[in-house]
């Protein structure tokens, strides 16, 4: 029998230093125990209501509709979430989680810094010490977020080494837990990493798909035809995707970043250009040159520029159970200005990549077709980096 | 079954790594020379990646020095293969699971037999994923060496009991790189080893200098030292091999008296 746990077809696993196997076993553990704990449930389901304010919108985008001149399109409104991301629905569940295991610190990485702020917000609510690792040149990119965590009382660490971006960021976060076990929990962000955070992270985002199939049902008494979302490491996809799986007639569509295109080396469209491999703790696809060496990944994008993706995607990939297509940093812009334009709704950039094929699409579905895209986050965080796109020298 | 056992029988073992094409695949050639002509047991030969996880900034910088040199899985290879013709001192590759996988288990096992390379050290390969690996390394007679933490508590006999070549027990929590003190209670992971195996055991991570290899020499069957020789690449770059040399020689010495 295989003793290898957290598969999704070939992918998952948990390729991990052996020093971090015990804190691994003990959060499954926990996570097992605590996912049926009706007081933990309940306890999440009040943070989740009464302080990240869901149920989150699934609005109908009548104008957006128009325009494009195809399906009817709805915006599952993560943005609307406090601190602006669909972050929050996961951190609060690991925090709590943490919480209940007696640890008093919470560890994290971020690209965007959407993971980050999310992450320094629950630590603050819940009374934990908090340690982002951010990717220098995220930093820069995003500073903005970097004040709203340290005004939330985190210490960010600026990550050096490597390319300086979200994949150094996770790996000096292993680094700290492996230093620092007893107290800390590490909060990943997405639906990669170590079994069991595929799966846990996964279920805490689900509650996107869960409120859509209902909300859609009650607005228009059918199932939709088709789920978008941005893909990074996947974990807004997974949630907007999860409670449709098994409803075959819904397509499922991840937008992951091509960057410049998926013909230059200045992509990070994993599952378009990546090959399978063992990183971060996963077997999954990632990016990388002949020998295995992980390659330098691109996107205007610092939440999707990531050289791998979430296992449960490579398997949705490999049994053809979802799409998965490449977004340009331009097509991602023109979508950042557009649903801006038509909608009143700043998109994040990360966001604007599932808005950028949800606009090549909608015009080839018939008007009586829906289409449900994620908004994962708001775009406030961008406007200067978008701004210097199009050679606006603005700062914040 | 490798030849990594015959690495215990000169008392004591002392263990250096050396990460492969830092700078240069011809500095690497000479400072495993200057290594196991001062007494190195078994020599660790690091294949670089990208993205280390387990190691600290002293290694880490070694492993772009070397990729960005233009070092590859197959260099390394024709380097062993041509470093095999003259040294005789028993080889292990640390590396990570990407770089095995991502050249082929198989081939990698195949390539490691014909240059006499005995076993592979892959730190984010625990127990539970080792099948990745084992059943191709057994058949090519690899050792996939274990290893052992801090916090492996009652895991350590469950490993132990299952362990080929020798057994590397992590001194301390964290990744590698030099230390001051080490703190874990090694003589009692080393007890409960011993209990379930007669495979060797050697401490790694945080040993820098004489006193501390002796020490850990006293509770196992060895010390391994990585940072302290990479610091000493770091600082001669391509003269280092002689002051590798030197130091090896005064860490088997203290070794030696354990």
């Amino acid at each position: 029998m295989s003793l290898s746990k957290g598969r999704f077809g070939i992918h998952g696993g948990q390729y991990i230093p052996e020093t971090l196997m015990n804190a691994i076993i003990e959060l499954e553990e926990a996570y097992e125990h605590y996912k049926n704990d009706p007081e933990f449930n309940r306890e999440l389901t009040d943070l989740l209501n009464n302080y990240a304010g869901r149920p989150s919108l699934l609005y109908r985008a009548d104008k957006l509709t128009r325009e494009l001149g195809g399906a009817k399109i709805y915006l599952k409104r993560e943005d609307l979430n406090h601190t602006g991301s669909h972050k929050i629905n996961n951190v609060l569940g690991q925090a709590l989680l943490a919480k209940k295991m007696g640890k008093k610190r919470l560890i994290a990485e971020t690209g965007a810094g959407q993971h980050g702020v999310a992450t320094a917000t629950a630590a603050a609510l819940l009374d934990m010490e908090c340690v982002v690792f951010m990717g220098e040149e995220d930093t820069k990119r995003q500073a903005l977020n970097v004040y709203r965590m340290k005004l939330l009382g985190a210490d960010v660490v600026p990550v050096k080494s490597g390319t300086a971006t979200l994949k150094d960021a996770v790996s000096e976060t292993m680094r700290e837990w492996t230093s620092r076990i007893s107290d800390t929990h590490y909060c990943l962000g997405s639906v990669m990493g170590p079994h069991p955070f595929p799966t846990i992270v996964r279920d805490f985002q689900a509650v996107i798909s869960r409120e859509s199939r209902a909300q859609i049902l009650e607005a228009e008494g059918r199932l939709p035809d088709a789920v978008l979302a941005c893909v990074g490491g996947g974990s807004n996809a997974i949630g907007s995707f999860y409670h449709y799986i098994p409803d075959e007639g819904v397509r499922l569509i991840g937008c992951e970043a091509a960057g410049r295109g998926i013909d230059t080396f200045e992509t990070a469209a994993t599952v378009n250009t990546g090959r399978i491999g063992i990183f971060h703790g996963m077997k999954s696809y990632f990016c990388q040159d002949e020998y295995g060496q992980i390659a330098p990944v691109y996107s205007i994008s610092a939440g999707l520029d990531y050289p791998g993706v979430g296992p449960e995607h490579a398997h949705l990939h490999d049994i053809g159970r979802a799409e998965y297509v490449p977004v340009t940093d331009e097509e991602a812009v023109n979508a950042f200005e557009f649903l801006s334009r038509t909608e009143g709704i700043i998109p994040a950039i990360e966001s604007a990549h599932a808005i950028a094929y949800a606009m090549k699409l909608a015009p080839t579905m018939d008007k009586d077709k829906i289409m449900i895209v994620t908004v994962s986050g708001r775009g406030d965080k961008d406007c200067a980096a978008i701004a210097r796109y199009r050679g606006e020298d603005i700062y914040e | 079954m490798s030849d990594i056992r015959t690495a215990f029988e000169n008392g004591k073992a002392f263990i250096p790594f050396i990460t492969c094409g830092d700078p240069d695949l011809e500095t690497t050639a000479k400072v495993v020379r200057a290594a196991a002509e001062n007494g190195a047991d078994l020599i660790e030969l690091g294949i670089p990646f990208s993205d280390p996880t387990a190691e600290g900034p002293v290694i880490q910088a070694a492993n772009i020095r070397a990729l960005s040199g233009g070092v590859t899985t197959d260099k390394i290879f024709e380097f062993v293969k041509e470093l095999r013709k003259d040294v005789k001192v028993p080889f292990v590759f640390m590396t990570y699971a990407n770089v095995v996988f991502s050249y082929g288990s198989e081939r990698f096992m195949a390539r490691c037999c014909e240059t006499g390379v005995g076993g592979i050290i892959l730190p984010d390969l625990p127990f539970e994923e080792k099948e990745e690996f084992l059943g191709v390394a057994k058949q090519y007679g690899i050792d996939l060496i274990s290893l052992i933490a801090p916090t492996s508590a009652d895991r350590i006999s469950m490993i132990a009991k299952e362990a080929d070549g020798f057994i590397y027990v992590v001194s301390s929590l964290g990744v590698t790189g030099t230390r001051s003190e080490i703190t874990t209670n090694i003589g009692d992971i080393v007890k409960v080893i011993r209990e379930n195996t007669s495979v060797p055991c050697a401490v790694g991570f945080g040993i820098s200098n004489p006193e501390q290899a002796k020490h850990m020499a006293e509770l196992s069957d060895g010390a391994i030292v990585g940072s302290a020789i990479i610091k000493i690449i770091e600082k001669y770059g391509k003269d280092a091999a002689p002051y590798v040399g030197e130091f090896v020689k005064s860490m088997k010495d203290a070794v030696a008296k354990a």
